[in-house]
């Protein structure tokens, strides 16, 4: 296994690419790496969300707990994504458990740390919003997806294939 | 007598429109609702397709349907076609058994661009019973992997239920040759792989997507959001190709029953690149 410092890692995402490096050495001052195993919650529906992940390494199930059901995922995600959105919006509290299906290994960044910078800073808050914005729009579309059910057979809805 | 029949003609004569007999050796349920054929042909004459193909099948009585080639074509002896019943004519080809006769028109239409990717990396990207019409891909590719740069198949279906080919597969994925994904769009108990829909495996291919050549079949909006995903990931559109299977008659360009826009699909398609077909993908009516 590679280990690779803080910096390294921010840097090596997408979703920070081209910040200045005064934000970037910000995030670094947010950022932790975290360590979980298999069937390790990261959040839980509820809590507080106080921070988002950058998956380096595992899968990560978002779940729904069902009362008189069993768990339900809605969603996998996997290395190089991102975990947790519900840090952007008030009232900050995780909307799905997030749980690892194998032994993960991310990056965590202290979200009130980054809001209190947006906020500060709006022209950095811009930046960051506009980075997750195509985070979450490719969230939506994708339940939008799930939810029109397209591999349903025609009488249903339409043929696959 | 039009363009289709007069190449035909000249071809000897036979416009292809009287099917050959088949006997079912074998079928297979692959879902509640799906079942491969494998039939043989009675006059023993190989049926030889390139991926991509489709015959006519058909039952005396009850109709005829296009059906996409889903064997192995280095083995054409043997004719594969999976077919999902959603009415009277698949229903009825679902329901043979071995030794029932059926006629066969075909092989018709182009097939996928295999040419396309050779030093390149394919992508295959199917959803529900879109894998039927690119298996023929995997087939030929995993033949002649050393053509290419990677081989790489993106597979979406409804529910863990409902995938297809589970057995295949899961040997695709083990063998050092393919990066095969699996995702399925509704998540149960049984299932511990991907919950997500299959356009959203596109950013995680990787290598860079201008060395990439993508082959994509499914519900028409689930090519539809496909292609977009290789699009927004930085594929040229040129390089992306889709298998347009609207409803069919006569399969040889006579009728135009299949006709999309400019193209017949039975006679220019059903496959055809991305940029021929991206104001015609998802529109019902032309
Ligand atoms: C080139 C091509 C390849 C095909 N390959 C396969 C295959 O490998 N396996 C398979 O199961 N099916 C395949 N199909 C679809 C298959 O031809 C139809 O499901 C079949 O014609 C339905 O006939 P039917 O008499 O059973 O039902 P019908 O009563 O004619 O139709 C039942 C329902 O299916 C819908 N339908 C029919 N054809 C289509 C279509 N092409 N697209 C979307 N909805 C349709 C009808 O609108 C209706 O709602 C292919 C179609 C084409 C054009
Ligand atoms: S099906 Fe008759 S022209 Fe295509």
């Amino acid at each position: 296994m590679e280990i690779k410092g803080l910096a390294e890692v921010l840097a090596a995402q997408p979703l920070f690419a081209g910040l200045s490096t005064e934000t970037m050495s910000f995030l670094e001052s947010c950022a932790k790496n975290e360590v979980f195993e298999a069937g390790v919650f990261l959040f839980k529906a509820g809590g507080q969300a106080d921070r988002f992940f950058l998956l380096r390494e595992g899968d990560v199930a978002l779940e729904l707990q069902i009362p008189g059901r069993a768990r339900l995922t809605v969603q996998s995600v996997h290395p190089g994504h991102v975990v947790g959105a519900s840090w952007m919006l008030p009232p900050y509290s995780w909307r799905f458990d997030a749980r690892a299906l194998t032994a993960v290994r991310a990056t965590s960044i202290d979200a009130t740390c980054l809001r209190r910078k947006c906020d500060d800073n709006p022209a950095l808050g811009y930046e960051v919003f506009k980075r997750f914005l195509p985070i979450l729009a490719d969230r939506l579309q994708a339940a939008r997806v799930q939810l029109v059910d397209l591999y349903a057979p025609p009488g249903e809805i339409g043929r696959a294939g | 007598m039009n363009d289709a029949a007069a190449a035909l003609a000249e071809q000897g004569g036979d416009p292809g429109l009287v099917p050959r007999p088949f006997e079912v050796v074998g079928t297979r349920r692959e879902l509640d609702d799906v079942v491969t054929l494998e039939l043989a042909p009675l006059d023993g004459q190989a049926l030889t397709f390139l991926p991509g193909q489709f015959t006519m099948l058909y039952l005396p009585g009850i109709g005829e349907i296009p059906i996409s080639i889903s064997g192995d074509p280095a083995r054409p002896e043997r004719l594969v076609q999976t077919i999902r019943s959603v009415g009277a004519v698949s229903e009825a080809c679902c329901a043979l058994q071995p030794g029932a006769r059926i006629g066969v028109r075909g092989p018709y239409g182009r097939g996928w661009p295999l040419e396309a990717a050779l030093g390149r990396h394919l992508i295959v990207l199917a959803g529900g019973l879109g894998l039927a019409p690119t298996r023929p891909i995997v087939t030929w590719a995993l033949e002649n992997r050393s053509k290419l740069a990677g081989l790489h198949l993106l597979y979406g279906a409804r529910t863990p239920d409902a995938v297809l080919y589970p057995t295949q597969l899961l040997g695709w994925a083990g063998a050092e040759a393919a990066n095969v994904m699996v995702t399925v769009d509704r998540h149960s108990d049984q299932w511990s792989g991907r919950v997500g829909v299959v356009s959203d495996l596109v950013p995680e291919l990787p290598f860079d997507p201008a060395l990439g050549t993508a082959m994509v079949c499914g519900p028409e909006v689930m090519m539809r959001f496909s292609l977009q995903a290789l699009e927004g990931w930085g594929m040229a559109p040129a390089q992306m190709y889709v298998s347009m299977e609207r409803n069919m008659k006569c399969g040889i360009g006579w009728c135009g029953h299949c006709q999309l826009g400019p193209h017949l699909l039975c006679r220019d398609g059903p496959v055809l690149a991305a940029p021929q077909v991206s104001d015609l993908i998802g529109v019902w009516e032309l």
